[in-house]
Parts: C-alpha cells; sequence; structure tokens
C-alpha cells in the first residue's frame, strides 16, 4: 500500500467534496462521532476495513445494508483492536504469500466508543500498542456509554448530569486522560481531534497515512441526545471546546507532545457549559459560581503547564 | 509415516503443524501453555511456515483467530479452563461469524476453588455456544483429530469453528507413541484453506457480524448455524472415512468397546474412558457382559447413533467428568435425552467423578456394574451418586481440623 498522500490541506476546500460513507445510517442528527468518522473515511480512501467495538456506531451496518464501501467486521466491547490484529496480520500473511497483491492490501481501522476506549477495551488496544500493530485507531468520545441512554464513563467529564449522574452536582468524577495513557504506549501517532476542526483532523490523518504501527485519534464527538443540547448547535459546540480550552488539539510524535491549536484568547469555558442541557445546573436555578470556577481553573491549570513544556 | 514417543500438548502442537496452519494467536495457560511453546519453537527455527502473535488474553486470542480466518487464512489457537471462560463472549460470537478454525482446549477444572487438574466443566460450557466439539482418549487421537477438525470446520457445508478437546495431565504431559501423518498426505488430506466468501479486500463491501433487527433474522442465522451443526454429523462421517482410507486409522464418532454383547454400558468422554476399558476387561474375565461407549464427536451430538447402540441394553451408567450445579451430570442428561421416548430403552444411571483429576478407582468401576446389574434386576435406576470415598473424607476432615486450628491461632493473637 501506498503510504504516500498525495492531497495536502490548507484551506477547505482541500477537502473532499463527496463522502465515501453511505447516507440513511441510524446515527442520531448532529453526531460528532460520525462527522469525523467521514472526514477519516474521506481522506483514507475506500481500502479500509473496519473493525467495530459495541457502541453507537455498531449500528452502523445493520443486515442487509453497509454504509462502507470495504470490509466491517463487529467484535466485542472489549476486543476491536484484536479482531485489527487478526485481520492485519492475515492480510500480511496473504501479501507475503502472494495470493494478494500489493493493491488489494488494506488499511485496518479500529472504531469504538469511549466506553470501549477508556474502560473495556483499554487492556486490548494496550496489548494492539505493545505488539507494534499496524492500524489505527478512532475513538469517538461523547463522555458516556451513549449507546445505551448516556450513563456515565471514564471519559465522562467532571460535573456532568448523565442518566446514572442525576444529582445535583452531576457526575463527581473527573475524565481520565486516555491521550496520556495512550502516549505512554509511545505508539507511532496519538492525536486529540474533532469533526468541529476538519483542516486539523484532516492534516492530522494525512500525516498518520505516511506511518506505520499505532495510530491513535481521540475525536471528542458532541452527542446531542447524551449531552441535551440541539442537533444544530454540534459544530458550534465542537468549536468552542476547542476556543475555550476545556478539548485541546494535540499529538503525539517521537516522544513530543505538541498542541495544533492553541487558542490565542480562550474563551469562558461557561460559553461551552450553558449551551449543554447536561450541565444546565451550573447556571439554574442558581448560579453555581463555585463549580465553574473550579472547571475554569482545571482548564486553565492545564493550559499553564502546557506552556511550561 | 514416523513413530514418535509424545506428550498430548506435542501431538495437538503435531497436529497444528501438519494441518499447515498458517496464524497462531496465543495466550499462556496451564495446562496448555505446551502447544504453542512447541509450535513458537519451530516458528523460530524456520521448521514452520506461520505466525505466532502472543494476544494479551484469551478474549483477544480468540477474536484475532476468528478475524484472521475471517480475512482468509487458517487459524490455530489453544486454550484451557478459565482462560475459555473469559474468552467466552467470543467463543459463541466466532461462531456466529461461521468462520471456520481449530482451537485445542485443554480441559482443566473450574475456579473455585482453584485448581490445575483435569475436569470438563470447561469445555461444557461451551457447549451451546456453535463450537463442533470433538472429544480425544489418547495422544494418537489428538493430533489425527486436529486434520479431522480442520476438514469438518472448512467443509462448504459446515463453516464452524471447531474444539478438539484433550484432559489436561492425564493426556496434556503423558507421554504415548504416536504415528505422525507424512507430511504431504496430510497436506492432501486437509487440502488448502479455501476462506469462500471472507475475505476482506479492498472496495469490496463485506459485512461481518452486523446488527439484525428484530427476532426474525436473527432466528434465521441462529437456526442456519444448528443446522449446519446438524449437517455435520454426516460429513465428520464421510471425513472419517476418508482418513482411514488414508492413515489407516478409524475415528468413527462414537467409540465402542466390548459393545457387542454388552448388556451393561460405561458412558465416559475423554481419557477417562480408558480407566473404564481396564475395569472392563476385568469385569469380561469374570463373565460380565459390559461395555463402554464413548462418544468422540460431542458436538454435534450423536443422538441417533446413541438411541440405536443402547437399545436393547440392560443398563447404562453415565460418568461424568463435570457437573452441573443444581442437576447434575451434562452427559447424563444428553444421554436421557437421546433415550427418551425410544422403545427398549435401558436404565440410565448417573455418577459424577474424576472432578478437579480426582482419579476413578478400578473398584469404583465395579461397584457401579454391580449396581447396574442389581438395578436391571430390581426394574429400577438408581439414584444419582457422587464419587467419593470414606477415605477421601477422612483425609478432607483432618484439612478441616487443620484450616480451623490455624483460624482459631489467629484469632488468639
Amino acid at each position: 500500500m501506498s503510504k504516500q498522500s498525495t492531497v495536502h490541506f490548507h484551506r477547505m476546500k482541500d477537502m473532499p467534496s463527496t463522502h465515501l460513507l453511505g447516507t440513511g445510517t441510524p446515527m442520531c442528527a448532529g453526531c460528532g462521532g460520525l462527522e469525523t468518522l467521514h472526514t477519516l473515511y474521506d481522506i483514507l480512501g475506500d481500502k479500509t476495513v473496519f473493525v467495530n467495538a459495541a457502541g453507537c456506531m455498531t449500528l452502523l451496518s445493520v443486515y442487509p445494508f453497509t454504509p462502507f464501501r470495504g470490509g466491517w467486521l463487529y467484535t466485542a466491547m472489549a476486543s476491536a483492536p484484536a479482531g485489527a490484529q487478526g485481520v492485519r496480520d492475515a492480510v500480511d500473511i496473504l501479501l507475503q504469500k502472494k495470493k494478494l497483491s500489493a493493491d488489494e492490501n488494506v488499511e485496518v481501522v479500529v472504531i469504538t466508543g469511549d466506553g470501549a476506549a477508556y474502560g473495556m477495551g483499554m487492556s486490548a488496544t494496550s496489548g494492539a500498542m505493545d505488539r507494534n500493530l499496524d492500524f489505527i485507531y478512532l475513538c469517538y468520545d461523547n463522555e458516556g456509554y451513549g449507546n445505551t441512554g448516556q450513563q456515565y464513563s471514564a471519559a465522562t467529564p467532571h460535573a456532568a448530569i448523565t442518566s446514572t449522574s442525576k444529582g445535583s452536582h452531576g457526575y463527581p468524577g473527573y475524565k481520565k486522560d486516555l491521550f496520556s495513557i495512550w502516549a505512554a504506549h509511545s505508539p507511532a501517532y496519538v492525536a486529540t481531534v474533532i469533526a468541529a476542526e476538519p483542516l486539523d483532523l484532516a492534516k492530522k490523518v494525512e500525516k498518520l497515512q505516511s506511518m506505520t504501527g499505532p495510530r491513535m485519534l481521540i475525536s471528542l464527538a458532541p452527542c446531542p441526545p447524551g449531552w441535551d443540547y440541539d442537533a444544530q448547535l454540534s459544530v458550534e459546540i465542537g468549536r468552542l471546546a476547542v476556543q475555550t480550552g476545556v478539548w485541546p488539539l494535540k499529538e503525539f510524535i517521537d516522544g513530543e507532545v505538541r498542541h495544533t491549536k492553541v487558542p490565542k484568547q480562550r474563551k469562558p469555558v461557561e460559553d461551552y457549559l450553558q449551551l449543554q442541557g447536561r450541565f444546565r445546573h451550573l447556571f439554574a436555578p442558581r448560579r453555581d459560581a463555585t463549580g465553574i470556577a473550579e472547571i475554569q481553573a482545571r482548564v486553565d491549570d492545564y493550559w499553564a503547564l502546557a506552556a511550561t513544556k | 509415516m514416523t513413530r514418535k514417543l509424545l506428550t498430548g500438548n506435542s501431538a495437538a502442537a503435531w497436529g497444528a503443524r501438519l494441518a499447515q496452519v498458517d496464524y497462531i494467536p496465543a495466550f499462556p495457560i496451564t495446562p496448555q501453555t505446551e502447544i504453542i511453546e512447541n509450535l513458537a519453537a519451530w516458528i523460530d527455527r524456520g521448521e514452520m511456515p506461520a505466525r505466532l502473535v502472543t494476544l494479551e488474553s484469551e478474549h483477544s486470542m480468540i477474536t484475532a483467530a476468528g478475524s484472521a480466518a475471517s480475512s482468509g487464512v487458517r487459524a490455530f489457537t489453544a486454550t484451557s479452563s478459565q482462560g475459555l471462560l473469559y474468552g467466552m463472549e467470543m467463543i459463541y460470537t466466532v461462531a456466529g461469524w461461521r468462520t471456520p478454525f481449530v482451537m485445542v482446549n485443554v480441559s482443566r477444572g473450574l475456579a473455585s476453588p482453584i485448581t490445575l487438574e483435569s475436569d470438563h466443566n470447561d469445555i461444557m460450557a461451551a457447549r451451546d455456544s456453535g463450537f463442533l466439539q470433538i472429544h480425544c482418549a489418547t495422544c494418537q487421537e489428538i493430533a489425527d483429530s486436529i486434520l479431522i477438525a480442520y476438514r469438518l470446520a472448512e467443509h462448504t457445508q459446515v463453516r464452524m469453528p471447531a474444539i478438539v478437546n484433550l484432559d489436561g495431565f492425564y493426556l496434556s504431559f503423558t507421554r504415548e507413541p504416536v504415528d505422525l501423518a507424512d507430511a504431504s498426505k496430510a497436506r492432501a488430506f486437509v487440502g488448502e484453506y479455501d476462506p469462500e466468501n471472507l475475505q476482506f479486500r479492498g472496495n469490496s463491501p463485506l459485512s461481518q457480524a452486523m446488527a439484525v433487527l428484530g427476532g426474525g433474522p436473527y432466528s434465521y442465522f441462529r437456526y442456519e448455524m444448528h443446522l449446519a451443526l446438524q449437517h455435520a454429523l454426516s460429513v465428520y462421517d464421510e471425513v472419517v472415512d476418508e482418513f482411514a482410507e488414508i492413515f489407516g486409522r478409524r475415528y468413527d464418532m462414537i467409540d465402542c468397546y466390548q459393545m457387542e454383547d454388552a448388556e451393561y454400558v460405561f458412558v465416559m468422554v475423554g481419557s477417562f474412558s480408558t480407566k473404564a476399558r481396564d475395569a472392563i476387561d476385568s469385569l469380561r474375565a469374570a463373565g460380565r457382559k459390559i461395555g463402554l461407549l464413548r462418544p468422540r464427536l460431542f458436538r454435534p451430538f450423536p443422538q441417533a447413533q446413541v438411541r440405536q447402540l443402547l437399545q436393547g441394553r440392560r443398563a447404562v451408567a453415565v460418568v461424568d467428568q463435570n457437573i452441573s450445579m443444581g442437576m447434575g451430570g451434562v452427559l447424563h442428561s444428553e444421554f436421557a435425552t437421546a433415550l427418551y421416548g425410544a422403545s427398549d430403552a435401558p436404565l440410565l444411571a448417573s455418577y459424577i467423578g474424576g472432578l478437579g483429576g480426582r482419579n476413578i478407582s478400578q473398584q469404583e468401576f465395579f461397584a457401579i456394574a454391580d449396581e447396574l446389574q442389581q438395578a436391571s434386576e430390581r426394574e429400577v435406576a438408581p439414584p444419582p451418586r457422587l464419587l467419593y470415598t470414606e477415605e477421601e473424607l477422612t483425609e478432607m476432615r483432618k484439612l478441616q481440623a487443620i484450616a480451623q486450628a490455624e483460624h482459631a491461632e489467629i484469632h488468639q493473637h
């Protein structure tokens, strides 16, 4: 397979103008995960095999329909990276035996939600990175067990109301730092992305195409039903996640972490929070100034630390 | 053909080697580990052109075996006990992928309490998954069954994964002489792996294991699996006939010993059946008409053959090396199902023994034979028995006394 990408993404008109992924899937309107998948798939092209774990995107392919031009394998919640291992190894064996020609090679892409990536599937993901598996992993992170109705997961941010944290203060825990956990394995590439910043996403996909080994993407996936906002706000909320510094866009290559889009003047976090029903308790019936300040302080601390590196 | 002294584990590794497997996702677990160690050594020395990858769990290992077989290569893997249970979600899942590969399970009792020694509760837990199951009693049978299992699993009208089962320690670590099939004959017998429609290719929209909506499509696919397994009964006969023709060894789906005129029958699977054979030799010498019926093929279950072989016998003792809590022996239930309503059916008795490697002594087989005879005279089946001796209970009481003394001592301090 050619690891040379011929397209360079400088401005929006460089982006693919048509989608490879078919329409009519049961994904929710405004799904931030689906938008990321579109961009990833459009750039990678159709010689891809997707290996999926239990999550929202399990429903992309429902018998007898598939929106994909290439292969799709549903595994289970915990073992999508192991499924990718089997496909990759088998294709390599067939290439070696000349039972497949070089142009029949495929890129193997794991797609899982945060439920699998941050929790149940972490062991299999760690193992795949240990083995330096040549694959791409896309985690669409909607910060909860979305497909079962948005219960909190290890990816849920502090104070978010979920269907298992409905109390007046929301989820008491803090979002796990999956980027650092993945980066600690020193895979070829780790990046955070978001569909609302398509050029940043496209550049990262272009970059990982030139690499081999584990190439890991975590996409924040704004989720209208899970986060309780109107679907038309998905892009705006995604942009605000970046502009407020809540979702830092960054990448890990060769032991170094680099921020790819640093907001010059970070907007206050409440701009991001107040658009989402899951944080409404911070603003009504009374404004929870302490709660908002705590979230702001954690974001500020993150960027202060990032500036020292 | 070469004759070697091999452990059951080595025989299993040879089976995989002779079957020309391409890919071995692996994970160590006692008492299976020697299988993957042997394979890894051959691959490292360049004697076997295959790829072995150690996954981080059996759950992942079985996923990778299934996805590799679905991508066009012949896969082999092996596990035991806790490993089989850890991977159980994927055992059921990959069976639904209709992806043919072979897994060896080296039977070992399940926790808790934890043990390394053998019984069949692990493999019985995979009973309803869709995997074909072949149970072995000798090291020779292990090597041969792996070749047979690939033919059966990959058959165009079956297309299901298969488990070849052998007993931990009693077979895994016991050396027996094994005739290894000539490599070229084995290659010709097993043939090239034909993935049929299971191939992921660039720009080819193939979906595997996708969701269905509603019970109609779900039931259809599940019934298809059941029918494929049932069809595997006749395919099995074809495959073993061909095997016998080429290699001179017969592996009927049910192994019969001294059954011709037998009025009484022991039913067992696995290597402990060789203990029953010994007992039968002694009993026969004393003039008792008793034989052994050993299902080699356990899934699909050869119901009609069981019924035909047991009709007209006086009494049958099913000796289970497993226990379904609150019900009893699994094999006993299966035999009861097969015999229910049959005219001239024998009395059926249930014995549980050999859990966690516990021996079943010759005296116990003799006692079972006596009980069968008495039952037949009274025309009432005996109640189910859990085999355990006075001596074992005395030893257990001693262990309990020590445990209690230790407990008391800790509380004093």
